[in-house]
């Protein structure tokens, strides 16, 4: 085969092991696949499949400890495991680029980006001149609107999208025959990765190159690419077109990761989402038969025993299961109805802010991270808290706790009586009644405490127990979050994430409080684990008739939680209503934006509605209605001059938007409109 | 080097879920699993073979040496004596073993050294704790203090402190340990600035504990292993220093077989070609800094991973 046909990248049966303790443990086993050229796959699985192991291995840069025992890898019709050093590395110089999750990482912080993208052309034969102005050209293909400008940055002036753009930048300079993006939009807002994936898109068509993409958002994948694998503990259990695996998927595991995710239109008080039992295997555990078995509800004697092949079920679909056939009917491990009684509501909230601002002053610059928010919590609901990072969501959150001190004038009410603005003056039943679950429950736990020195502490702190009192409350709260008592003494390191999060949430609840603020509870976690925790999250709220502020960037995790939702944009309040009305038009052309650039598994396609540019630095903010710098449906000069108020549109809808609402109606049934003004990506200064 | 990307590996695959048994044992396992990795280390070997001779120089010297380090009336017959099967390092001016007084000599510097550091490193440790912590008008206030003791060289400070105590090995340890504290501290402060943004401190203070249960009690283990690194970086300076201080007659005072008065007493004869006086404590100084520093590299390894 000659390069110019070869696919640009086959891997053959390859086994890659990492010696661990002298010990060859097998992380990926048997993988084979091929990527045609110009196509793009997509390979999902949780952590610790083996997909980022797999990225590495096909380039042949695994950590020292690592090695390719055996199989086979092509990458344009060179076999690599027979090239030399040197081979390689040309080969990586060449013909393979990859862009990793974190640009921020990825680019020299001390060298000028002109510098980094010139670099890769000055390798491949240019001269310095040449270089810069092929940097400036490709800086311009990857829709930055001034790349001299940003040629002469540090990439730590540029925002993580921007940072995004510059690393594909590079990855495309050189041509390659295959592009490798592991985890590339993870970590970035909702409407930069929707930005990010149109760019991916957009160039792969113009430069033909081939695309391994690996994620575990399965909704990004079912966007991006044409055909997908499935991972599960280095085996590829299930492949086909993504269409035919995410409609009629063919493997318990690809069937049991599509239920995990909350998807349009189910909701907590109607519908249990589903989870994955059991845990990933060991890394390098002894799998004899099918790798899946031991968390598989349909297993049987044969699959313990037999390792199933490939079955090839028609158009490139293939699953490693005995009873692929069956696999939809994979029993669910929760019942999928549930029932919440209506609550009473007596009409109190159970918070109530009123005009919260912050403002924080940072290097002579006042910067409002919160303006003039009000708003109620009413008992035994939760508020969905969304908006792009900058928006002061979390800061809303460390006002209500205590842990920040708003500006003078803000007022927050606890059920009806003031709250202290810090946390030290404020009494042990206020203290208690406030808690919070962490985004990343590695840095919420101390690492040198026992699980069990953990929940005492607070039981201890907030509810004065002691001795053998203390104790059994010390079990309750470990069952009611369904944490094993037997793990009580491990340390966080040595739980699991989703274990790690109930620790954290049993922590929270210690002290009977009445609002818990989930600052991002299962943004860390593995689809099938959020599953689980939003089930636990939703089940004590029905048993405790807690109160949740829920801030998360995941639209579909919001909506299925949530009762109301409030829109934030840089510090302000744009819309709030009940979760279905917010979710369903008319919207805040914000709100709008927002679940438009949300992919989903379903693979419906919402017109797209592009925000151009980045958020405005809250230090300087725009005139008039704050958005109005990206509003898709901006009017005109009004939204430059005055601040829309906060109106109420629909009963207990409030929006703020100088649009009158029946023309919002009208307009969000049309295709969106393209945008007149500059359509390029904005650089902030 | 140390091999991080084991640590990656083990990172991507958390342990398995089975329960274990109870945290303390827990802690055995890690404290086990770090021994296991220092017992591999060959830098570490080997500086804790020197260090353990002369640990047991310093403990049973007196038992095991042939001559009394402080010598006997009779000693004068044989001084200056060149190395030999009798007297291994020779002898001084005083006829002195000089065998017997440097390993004797290990018991005084080892004492000092490890008290002085201990007094820095928990002196250091507090101050580094309370400024990361509550930063602000307390960081700025101690840290200036800190900069300002830096600022001056140790000898000089040292001196003056000696001279108004008087030289001992009480004032040696109090002086060394207080020029030690604001390095160390400066070290700490560092971590915790760093712990202290971590969310199980918000963790805490949403539970309304006080500050100092928060600072050492939740931040103070998570910060031990900087500590534990900058204690033994510290030791191996201490020994200098008070070699340094004896040397110049501040410290230890004769007819003790400190190492540092031991050169201090005999340099002067040097180009008079009786060189094994001089030269054999300095070894000994020299030996027992760089196995220090061989344990510090070891220790400082297994704890980044």
């Amino acid at each position: 085969m000659t390069a110019a046909t070869a696919p640009a990248l086959e891997l053959d049966d390859l086994n890659v092991a990492y010696t661990v303790r002298g010990i060859d443990r097998p992380v990926l086993r048997g993988v084979t696949l091929s990527i045609a050229q110009g196509e793009s796959y997509g390979l999902v699985g949780e952590s610790g499949c083996g997909k980022s192991t797999a990225a590495f291995a096909l380039m042949r840069y695994l950590p020292r400890n690592g090695k390719i025992q055996s199989g086979s890898i092509r990458i344009a019709g060179q076999e690599l495991m027979s090239m030399s050093e040197d081979g390689v590395r040309n080969l990586r110089a060449t013909q393979v680029s990859m862009v990793y999750q974190n640009p921020g990482a990825a680019l020299n912080p001390s060298i000028h980006i002109g510098d980094q993208v010139a670099e890769v052309f000055e390798i491949a034969g240019g001269s310095g001149a040449q270089a810069r102005e092929r940097t400036h050209e490709i800086l311009g293909k990857v829709q930055i609107s001034d790349p001299a400008r940003v040629m002469r940055r540090y990439p730590h002036q540029l925002s993580g999208g921007m940072q995004q753009r510059v690393v594909i930048a590079m990855a495309l300079a050189k041509d390659p025959a295959l592009l490798i993006l592991d985890e590339p939009t993870t970590g970035l807002d909702a409407t930069v990765e929707a930005e990010v994936l149109d760019l991916v898109a957009l160039l792969r068509g113009e430069f033909g190159t081939s695309v391994f993409f690996i994620s575990h958002n399965l909704a990004v994948i079912r966007r991006m690419c044409e055909r997908v694998g499935v991972l599960y503990a280095g085996r590829l259990v299930e492949e086909g077109q993504a269409e035919t695996v995410f409609t009629d998927p063919r493997h318990p595991y690809t069937v049991g990761l599509l239920r995990c995710i909350p998807k349009g239109g189910l909701r907590k008080d109607v519908h249990r989402l589903d989870s994955i039992p059991g845990f990933l295997p060991q890394l390098g555990a002894d799998l004899p038969g099918c790798v899946f078995t031991d968390r598989c509800g349909l297993a049987r004697e044969i699959c313990r025993e037999h390792e199933p092949e490939f079955h090839q079920l028609g158009g490139g679909h293939a699953s490693r299961c005995h009873f692929h056939d069956e696999a939809q009917t994979l029993p669910r491990t929760t019942p999928s109805h549930t029932e919440v009684p209506k609550r009473e509501s007596n009409g109190v909230p159970v918070v109530k802010a009123e005009h919260m601002a912050k403002t924080f002053h940072q290097e002579g610059h006042d910067v409002r991270a919160l303006d003039d928010l009000s708003i109620e919590i009413r008992p035994g609901e939760t508020l969905g808290l969304v908006g792009e990072s900058g928006s002061g969501k979390t800061t809303f959150a460390r006002l209500l706790l205590g842990l920040t001190e708003p500006d003078q004038g803000s007022i927050v009410e606890l059920e009806g009586h003031p709250l202290a603005p810090r946390i030290a003056k404020r009494s042990s039943d206020d203290v208690r009644a406030l808690q919070i679950v962490f985004q990343n429950p590695d840095a919420a736990l101390n690492r040198r405490f026992s699980v069990r020195r953990i929940i005492n502490r607070a039981l201890t702190k907030l509810v004065g127990a002691k001795g053998e009192g203390r104790d059994t409350r010390l079990r309750e709260l470990a069952h009611s979050v369904r944490f094993d008592v037997r793990l009580l003494g491990a340390r966080p390191a040595q739980l699991s994430g989703g274990l790690k999060q109930r620790v954290a949430i049993a922590r929270a609840f210690a002290g009977e409080p009445l609002v818990v603020v989930c600052d991002e509870p299962t943004s860390a976690l593995d689809v099938s684990v959020q599953a689980a925790i939003l089930n636990l999250l939703a089940d004590l709220q029905r048993d405790k008739g807690v109160t949740y502020l829920f801030i998360s960037h995941d639209l579909g995790v919001v909506r299925y939680l949530s009762d109301r939702i409030a829109v934030l944009y840089l510090g302000r309040l744009m819309e709030v209503g009940d979760a279905e009305t917010v979710f369903s038009a008319p919207h805040h052309p914000y709100t709008e934006a927002l679940l438009s650039a949300v992919p989903s598994v379903e693979g419906e396609e919402r017109p797209r509605i592009r925000l151009e540019g980045e958020i405005p630095s809250a230090a300087d903010p725009p005139s008039g209605c704050v958005f109005h710098t990206r509003c898709p449906r901006y009017l005109g000069a009004i939204c430059e001059e005055q601040e829309p108020p906060l109106a109420e549109v629909e009963r207990g809808h409030f929006m703020r938007c100088h649009i009158p609402v029946d023309e919002l109606r009208r307009l969000q049934a049309e295709p969106p409109p393209p945008r007149a003004r500059g359509s390029q990506a904005k650089t902030t200064s | 080097m140390s091999r991080p990307e084991e640590q990656v590996v083990l990172a991507e695959h958390p342990l398995p879920e089975t329960p274990r048994g109870e945290g303390d044992e827990e802690a055995r396992v890690a404290r086990r699993e770090r021994l296991r990795l220092l017992s591999r280390s060959k830098t570490f070997l080997a500086g804790a073979l020197v260090f353990g001779v002369f640990v047991f120089c310093a403990i049973f010297g007196e038992a095991v040496v042939p001559y009394d380090p402080l010598g006997s009336p009779t000693d004068i017959l044989n001084k200056l004596e060149a190395p030999s099967s009798s007297h291994y390092f020779g002898t001084d001016q005083l006829g002195r073993d000089v065998f017997s007084r440097v390993v004797v000599g290990a018991r005084d510097i080892l004492v000092v050294a490890l008290a002085a550091t201990l007094l820095g490193t928990v002196l250091g440790a507090a101050i580094g704790l309370v400024t990361g912590y509550f930063r602000g008008l307390v960081d700025d206030v101690l840290m200036r203090i800190v900069d300002a003791f830096l600022a001056i060289p140790l000898v000089i400070l040292a001196t003056v402190a000696l001279v108004a105590l008087g030289p001992s090995k009480v004032t040696l340890v109090v002086v060394i340990g207080i020029v030690f504290a604001p390095i160390i501290a400066r070290t700490v402060r560092a971590a915790v600035l760093s712990e202290r943004e971590l969310e199980y401190v918000q963790a805490a203070r949403l539970r309304n504990e006080h500050a100092p249960y928060i600072m050492f009690a939740e931040i103070l283990p998570n910060v031990t292993a900087p500590i534990v690194v900058e204690f033994t970086v510290r030791l191996g300076y201490a020994i200098f220093a008070i070699a340094t201080l004896t040397f110049l007659g501040f410290g230890v005072q004769p007819p003790s077989p400190d190492w540092g008065l031991q050169i201090k007493e005999n340099y002067v004869i040097l180009n008079g070609g009786y060189w094994w006086p001089t030269l054999f404590p300095a070894l000994a100084i020299a030996a027992l800094v760089i196995s220090i520093n061989l344990i510090t590299d070891g220790i400082s390894r297994v704890f980044e991973r």
